[in-house]
């Protein structure tokens, strides 16, 4: 998938006058939020499942390899096959190669992130073989032509109205003067157009939750029911994972689903969890003749061992973007990239380099929100302001930023020309806004009062009021 | 005005007060509001002259280097107090919370900087945590609505505090707005380098404090309460903004934030 957030600033004026967008987004900010609150509040061990959470992705982390490899072994026992992808493009050629070696002409999709990471869907267009997402929301994006602005809720971007239009346009084959005034009915009609899609698919690919160590297994969490019906039906399930998925056993996974759930919908559990060993047995009644485990790097290896690593016990459940107040204003799709949000900002510097991704971990108020209902604890903030420290080391940030930075903290750092400056700027600033109180335009101060007035200082400094009264 | 501590048989605490950059300039009465408080609740208060910033522009612009010469000179400034008192919670978390990490673990700045943090508090968590304070004998004609500055509520926890020192206002009505724990988009240098994104995050809040139905907002950070003051104003907004400190001090003879008698 291209990068854009480069250009972040663009996309964030985009954004912010795109009508539909706004309106969209407006709908996200309770729901997620008061759901998660809920079930949250319900269960008395919340907090402490989190805690357990965090522990075993730190241990899993600190033992990768180990258990990587102990998955690896159990995939192959069980008949299936591992495929170890250290690039997008050696992921998407791993795909292809076996959707080739069974003359695949479509190929059905769950929700996967992995493929919008490596691109997957444009590659296989290319090569002439017809992806199709079964993923409500991944199925509206594709028939738009767009990215996911969610990692859970791909098309939460987009309004009823606009999805009402998008299947007037797509499903020729239906009467053009039929009702669509209901969700409801909208999701028939995409489940009547599916259901054809699932019976002729040659191979199903899906993501994984988790990849269990234990048992060589493969979960997904879905709500829908789209990924049973997409992995059993066809010749082959190809299950594409990053290495971070890995956890050692099935209780370990049984402890995180406990908060997945509730901190990405405020579900108890999402409808569908669904577990995955190698392919059809042959006293299995049906399931894929083939299965294949395709686990892909593409630069998170190089996060182990750095102040990143956290990053990697990230379980995709979107609460921090649900509660940011960033992503609240300018949606998924300005972020430029796959993921968005406060772990977009930390992720995508980490995957596409942070000369890329820069703005996204400068684009925060460190606010806090996210890290506060992290499932996994992952210190989001920090992170981002570790991605800042390396901006500044490598001399990325702009140059005016920087001389303003150096300028300000070399007062800083003098307190008698700080307050020698201050104590001019104060009562200076005072009589200068003394008929209002405040400004509307200050020089040099054009991004805090091209929306808001500037209150002017109240006159002599703290410090030179403190020391009169210390003096009298 | 109620007190738990210190009795007159004990000696009065050692205060130093950091009265941040933002007081400083912009609005030195929230300084003597402070200064009152802490008197009043029996402390001995000094404003160390060498104080300038906390480093936060610095530090959360990744430049560590000068982040950690300012927080060195803080520390030289306030280490020999009993207690160092912040009227913010956004610089009081950034001595308490991130001082200590600046520094090479178990170096002397290390523990330094961790023996500061032990005893630095932002204002109303002082008064009421520390020293066990229930009521403040201000009193004030009005109703309010209270906004939760993100560091003082997700870094320092300070939620219920303030709300119960103006729960002990007499004429005081406390009107909660929608999402009050949600960030108002100053942070910072953020502001005014996604001036767009900003607009739209203090427009919601804004809404959010019109709503509520209160003649004033009050919050416990300069930077927060000039962000949302400047945006009412710019709304043309009657409602006035002042600090909480300054309301609990029973100074509010100062014309409020961005205003003038």
């Amino acid at each position: 998938m291209q990068v854009t957030s480069p250009h972040f600033k663009s996309n964030v004026t985009k954004a912010l006058n795109d009508v539909n967008l706004q309106k969209a987004m407006g709908h996200v900010q309770g729901g997620f939020i008061q759901k998660r609150v809920a079930a949250a509040n319900a269960l008395p061990e919340f907090e402490a499942l989190r805690d357990a959470a965090r522990d075993i992705k730190n241990h899993t982390l600190a033992h990768i390899d180990l258990y990587l490899e102990a998955w690896e072994r159990k995939v192959i026992a069980a008949g299936g096959h591992v495929h170890w992808a250290e690039t997008a493009e050696d992921a998407r050629n791993i795909v292809l190669d076996i959707c080739r070696s069974l003359k695949a002409k479509t190929v059905t999709k769950g929700k996967t992130m992995i493929a919008e990471e490596i691109g997957l869907n444009e590659f296989l267009e290319e090569k002439g073989i017809t992806p199709i997402e079964t993923d409500l929301g991944e199925y509206i994006i594709q028939i738009r032509n767009e990215g996911p602005s969610h990692i859970i809720a791909p098309a939460v971007h987009v309004t009823m109205e606009q999805v009402v239009d998008d299947f007037r346009r797509v499903h020729t084959h239906l009467d053009p003067n039929r009702s669509m005034d209901d969700p409801v009915t909208l999701l028939s009609e995409a489940r009547d157009v599916l259901r054809e899609k699932f019976l002729a698919a040659d191979v199903g690919i899906t993501g994984a939750n988790f990849l269990i160590a234990e048992t060589g297994t493969s979960v997904i969490v879905t709500n829908e029911g789209n990924g049973d019906l997409t992995q059993t039906l066809p010749k082959a399930h190809i299950v594409l994972a990053s290495i971070e998925k890995i956890t050692p056993t099935l209780d370990d996974v049984a402890q995180i689903l406990r908060v997945l759930a509730r901190s990405a919908t405020g579900q108890d559990m999402s409808v569908y969890t669904t577990f995955s060993t190698g392919p059809r047995r042959s006293d299995d009644p049906d399931g894929p003749g083939e299965y294949h485990v395709v686990v892909l790097d593409n630069g998170r290896s190089k996060m182990l061992g750095t102040e990143f690593q956290e990053m990697l016990r990230c379980i995709r459940c979107g609460a921090c973007m649900n509660h940011c107040p960033v992503y609240h204003s300018v949606g998924g799709h300005a972020y430029g990239w796959v993921y968005p949000g406060p772990m977009g900002a930390v992720l995508t510097p980490s995957l596409v380099g942070v000369d890329k991704g820069g703005h996204l971990p400068n684009a925060s108020t460190f606010c806090g929100r996210c890290e506060s209902v992290c499932p996994m604890r992952i210190p989001l903030p920090k992170m981002m302001r570790h991605w800042r420290e390396r901006e500044f080391e490598q001399h990325l940030s702009p140059p005016i930023a920087r001389w303003g930075l150096k300028l300000w903290a070399f007062a800083a750092k003098r307190p008698w020309l700080y307050h020698f400056g201050a104590g001019i700027k104060g009562p200076l600033l005072a009589w200068l806004g003394r008929k209002n109180g405040r400004f509307t335009t200050m020089p040099l101060a054009e991004g805090w009062t091209r929306h808001r007035d500037l209150p002017a200082p109240q006159g002599k400094t703290f410090q030179q009021q403190w020391k009169a009264r210390k003096a009298a | 005005m109620t007190n738990a501590s210190p009795s007159s048989t004990q000696k009065r605490p050692r205060v130093g007060l950091f009265v941040t950059c933002l007081v400083d300039l912009f609005r030195p009465s929230v300084g003597f509001s402070a200064v009152k408080l802490l008197e009043d609740a029996g402390c001995d208060v000094d404003v160390p002259a060498v104080q300038t910033c906390c480093g936060q522009p610095a530090f959360n612009s990744g430049d560590k280097a000068d982040t950690r010469e300012i927080a060195q000179n803080v520390i030289k400034a306030f280490e020999h107090f009993d207690y160092v008192v912040v009227p913010s919670g956004s610089c009081g978390g950034m001595i308490k919370l991130h001082y200590a990490d600046l520094f090479e673990p178990g170096s002397d700045w290390a523990a330094r900087a961790e023996a500061l943090s032990a005893k630095t508090f932002e204002l109303v968590s002082f008064l009421t945590d520390v020293l066990g304070i229930t009521t403040t004998g201000a009193a004030f004609n009005g109703s309010v609505t209270y906004h939760d500055s993100c560091s003082g509520l997700r870094e320092l926890g300070i939620s219920e505090q303030p709300r119960r020192l103006l729960a002990g206002v007499p004429g005081l009505e406390l009107r909660e707005m929608a999402d009050s724990d949600v960030c108002c988009g100053f942070g910072g240098l953020f502001c005014v380098k996604y001036p767009d994104i900003s607009n739209v995050i203090v427009e919601r809040k804004t809404a959010n404090i019109a709503e509520s139905g209160a003649d004033m907002l009050l919050a416990g950070d300069m930077g927060c309460l000039m962000n949302m003051a400047g945006k009412l104003q710019r709304q043309g907004s009657a409602i006035e903004v002042r600090h909480v400190a300054e309301v609990l001090a029973g100074m509010t003879d100062a014309p409020s934030i961005g205003r003038v008698k």
